[in-house]
């Protein structure tokens, strides 16, 4: 009979083991904040919402239960950070603004990839109240949601080089930032080819000109800033060339195909936008862009960026696109 | 209780073949038998050192369930998909099963707790707990065993990529088997059920392991039949003619109060070759299963196909009903069918007497070497790369990032891929010769099946 209840001791000691050690470790880490990361098409990230105290250190856990993603808040300088499957990053972040703030996967991991995005919520009292202005395409009431194609294109691509030989010829009121923010190229050509100065010229010439007054309100900076953001952000579905054929474009254009993830983006989406046609973009001001690209949607699929990006990198973005449509001074 | 009627085996076995039986054993001809070992006897006699490993095993089923359950959704890094479906996997079709027959069972935990209600203790008999009752004559086959694996394979894609799914999977197995010796006596779900029970059996025919009876006089004239009341199984070892229903516990030996039990080594395919060895129409329905699954699964996990892989993945979709309605063709009509057409031509040429039901039966043997290499082959492609996982999942059980061994970094990743082409090559070969040497009365539609069969595995797993 020892030798059963020997056995007994050592059946019971492994299994309390087996059970006891994951149970334990289990418990342990329900205690702090693991956020998991999946495709969003399976979840996106879970808890989505978070709650914490203004000033308040926020220490989180952040693994993948599928496929690599990475983790990066909205309109803030905390560098993103690979989330791996079955492997933990720990994050700490301390928010010094009340208020929402958006986090969001920078990888591709899916055609719903930028569908993965969770809140935190900062609690406080607000010290220095901020006066918020709306949007510049809200002020000037503008439908981003119609078409507007271009009445007149250009021949060749317009380019600043040529059109800095007519500099002169240009009026100061078409050289500011705020007209620029707020017309369109087709509007400018228009306007200048209306004007008593430069009938001289050809309408290519005037093209060129158009050119050179957009890129005098772009900086090299802004162009660099702004080729990053679209390379990370936009190439995936309109294209490191513009022209909107990014890895996810074919599935974009056919959302009811058998493909699971586009089934499951629960709304229909086209092609993404070719910047590369000028019809299509010459049109549209400056303004009109940064509406489309704060706001998103117009029926097609396009993500709404106002959350991740700060005022200046919407500019910057902005600005690049335009290197689509005009030859501006190489980067350096 | 009068023993014979327990015992059918012996009431159906004539006296002519239990006495050529008896000469063939008393010869042995090309055994040798493990209990002459001085220093392995021990090891097999005593209780102690297989207790020793099925307390491990218990507690790694039961650790691997919990870790399913409780740790990382990531496959590969969780203990229960890469214990169970790697390491335990590839060591059941390379080791186990080859070498040891049905070695497996007899450290296997899924049915230890049941069992030791069912006897009242652990290595002493005690009070005993349940039913007791006879399993069903109707199922006393292996059909149940067959669907259970076809039922496996429908839902494989899932099961052996969701640590969750593996967790439940491996409960419901574990209560099943409880609940199951709590009802019936001795080890229904393992004779019944289970179905890596199942296909280790019918391989256990052709591995270089067996257990049987020196001298089957003795046997006749020992009343108690203290073997066959010691059996977990309900087996007497005198009826045994192969190895597929065996489960090597060796409780028999340790009952057997003559010393006339042995464990041979024997040539591999021993009983596939023998005379007497017959085999059922439900053993050679398993075997064909056996056949599709190997293709199936060659197909989904190391297949050039993403439809098909994202298909048997997408459980419950159009998709997967299609993979499901292709997968279950396969292996009710096309392979059974054509297997039959085969035989059927064979037996036409051959122009032997036989019934045809017997036929297929006994032809259906040069299967299982096919089958067993090709679930080799398979098996070379789909684990030996991932093999690399395991110090990972030792070294982090749960996935959940903690280093214990500090191994999880430097992840040793060998590339098995030119070598293992070649290994496939000659393990398909191999089965197809074996395959050719156990065909009886040299039937060439046979010989054909079993070539074509080896060829398209050849196609799937190199290409």
């Amino acid at each position: 009979m020892r030798k059963e209840w020997i056995a007994r001791v050592i059946v019971i000691f492994l299994l309390a083991a087996a059970i006891g050690i994951p149970a334990v470790g289990w418990w342990k880490r329900s205690q702090g904040i693991v956020i998991h990361a999946r495709m969003a098409e399976t979840g996106g990230w879970t808890p989505e919402n978070l709650t914490v105290a203004v000033g308040q250190p926020l220490h989180l856990r952040l693994t993948s239960d599928d496929v690599t993603h990475s983790f990066a808040i909205g309109q803030s300088d905390q560098p993103a950070v690979e989330v791996k499957p079955g492997e933990m990053t720990e994050v700490t972040l301390t928010l010094d603004h009340p208020g929402k703030y958006t986090f969001y996967c920078t990888r591709w991991c899916s055609v719903n990839h930028w569908r993965m995005r969770g809140i935190i919520e900062v609690t406080g009292q607000q010290t220095t109240p901020e006066a918020v202005e709306p949007p510049l395409y809200i002020l000037l009431g503008l439908d981003i949601d119609g078409d507007h194609d271009a009445e007149v294109v250009p021949a060749q691509m317009p380019s600043a080089l040529r059109g800095a030989q007519f500099q002169n010829m240009v009026a100061a009121v078409y050289r500011s930032r705020e007209y620029y923010q707020t017309h369109s190229p087709v509007e400018l050509w228009q306007a200048l080819r209306s004007e008593p100065a430069s009938q001289p010229l050809a309408d290519q010439d005037v093209w060129d000109l158009v050119a050179w007054i957009w890129q005098s309100n772009i900086t090299p900076q802004e162009l660099s800033v702004g080729q990053q953001l679209y390379t990370a952000n936009c190439s995936a579905c309109h294209g490191e060339t513009g022209s909107g054929n990014g890895v996810f474009a074919d599935l974009l254009a056919q959302p009811d195909t058998e493909n699971h993830s586009v089934r499951q983006t629960g709304q229909m989406t086209i092609r993404p936008a070719d910047f590369t046609d000028p019809v299509h973009i010459l049109s549209a001001s400056p303004a009109h862009l940064q509406g489309k690209l704060l706001r998103g949607g117009m029926g097609t699929g396009m993500p709404y960026w106002g959350p991740i990006f700060t005022e200046d990198q919407t500019w910057a973005l902005i600005a690049y696109l335009w290197s689509f449509q005009f030859e501006m001074e190489k980067l350096p | 209780m009068s023993l014979p009627q327990e015992i059918p085996w012996l009431e159906k076995a004539s006296s002519a073949e239990r006495g050529a039986a008896t000469r063939q054993d008393r010869a042995a001809p090309g055994r040798v038998n493990l209990l002459r070992i001085s220093w392995l006897r021990p090891l097999l006699v005593s209780r102690w050192p297989q207790f020793l490993v099925r307390a491990v095993t218990l507690a790694g089923f039961v650790f691997a369930i919990t870790a399913g359950l409780l740790g990382s959704q990531v496959g590969s890094h969780n203990f229960a998909i890469i214990f169970v479906w790697i390491a335990w996997w590839t060591a059941l079709k390379l080791v186990f099963i080859p070498f040891g027959g049905r070695s497996w069972c007899s450290v296997c935990p899924i049915p230890l707790p049941g069992e030791w209600l069912q006897q009242g203790g652990i290595l002493e008999k005690g009070r005993r707990f349940g039913l007791n009752l006879r399993w069903p004559k109707r199922l006393r086959n292996s059909w149940l065993q067959s669907n259970g694996f076809l039922l496996i394979g429908l839902f494989s894609a899932l099961t052996l990529t969701d640590p969750r799914v593996t967790g439940w999977v491996l409960l419901a197995l574990f209560a099943l088997a409880i609940g199951l010796s709590l009802i019936f006596e001795r080890r229904a779900f393992c004779s019944y059920i289970c179905p890596i029970g199942g296909f280790t059996g019918i391989y256990a025919r052709t591995a270089p392991v067996e257990l049987r009876v020196l001298d089957n006089a003795i046997c006749a004239a020992h009343i108690e039949k203290t073997c066959f009341q010691s059996c977990p199984w309900g087996l007497y070892p005198v009826a045994f003619r192969d190895s597929s229903a065996c489960g090597l516990c060796m409780e028999c030996l340790r009952a057997c109060p003559k010393d006339n039990i042995a464990v041979n080594l024997r040539p591999f395919g021993s009983d596939l070759t023998q005379p007497g060895s017959r085999t059922r129409l439900d053993a050679a329905f398993l075997t064909l299963v056996m056949l599709g699954s190997a293709i199936t699964f060659a197909a989904v996990f190391t297949g050039p196909w993403g439809s098909l892989k994202s298909a048997a993945f997408a459980i419950g979709s159009l998709a997967w009903l299609g993979y499901a309605v292709g997968f279950l063709a396969l292996n009710l009509l096309a392979l059974p069918g054509l297997f039959t057409l085969t035989v059927w031509v064979g037996h036409k040429l051959s122009g032997a007497k036989l019934p045809l039901r017997q036929m297929i039966a006994e032809q259906s043997q040069a299967l299982l070497p096919l089958g067993l290499m090709a679930w080799i082959a398979f098996t070379v492609s789909f684990a030996l790369p991932k093999l690399s996982y395991i110090l990972g999942v030792v070294s982090d059980p749960f996935g959940w990032g903690r280093s214990l061994l500090g191994a999880a970094a430097t992840r040793w990743s060998p590339d098995v891929s030119g070598f293992s082409s070649i290994l496939q090559v000659i393990l398909l070969f191999t089965g197809l010769l074996w395959a050719g040497r156990v065909i009886r009365q040299r039937s060439w539609p046979v010989l054909v099946f079993c070539l074509g069969y080896s060829l398209t595995m050849l196609w799937l797993l190199v290409g």
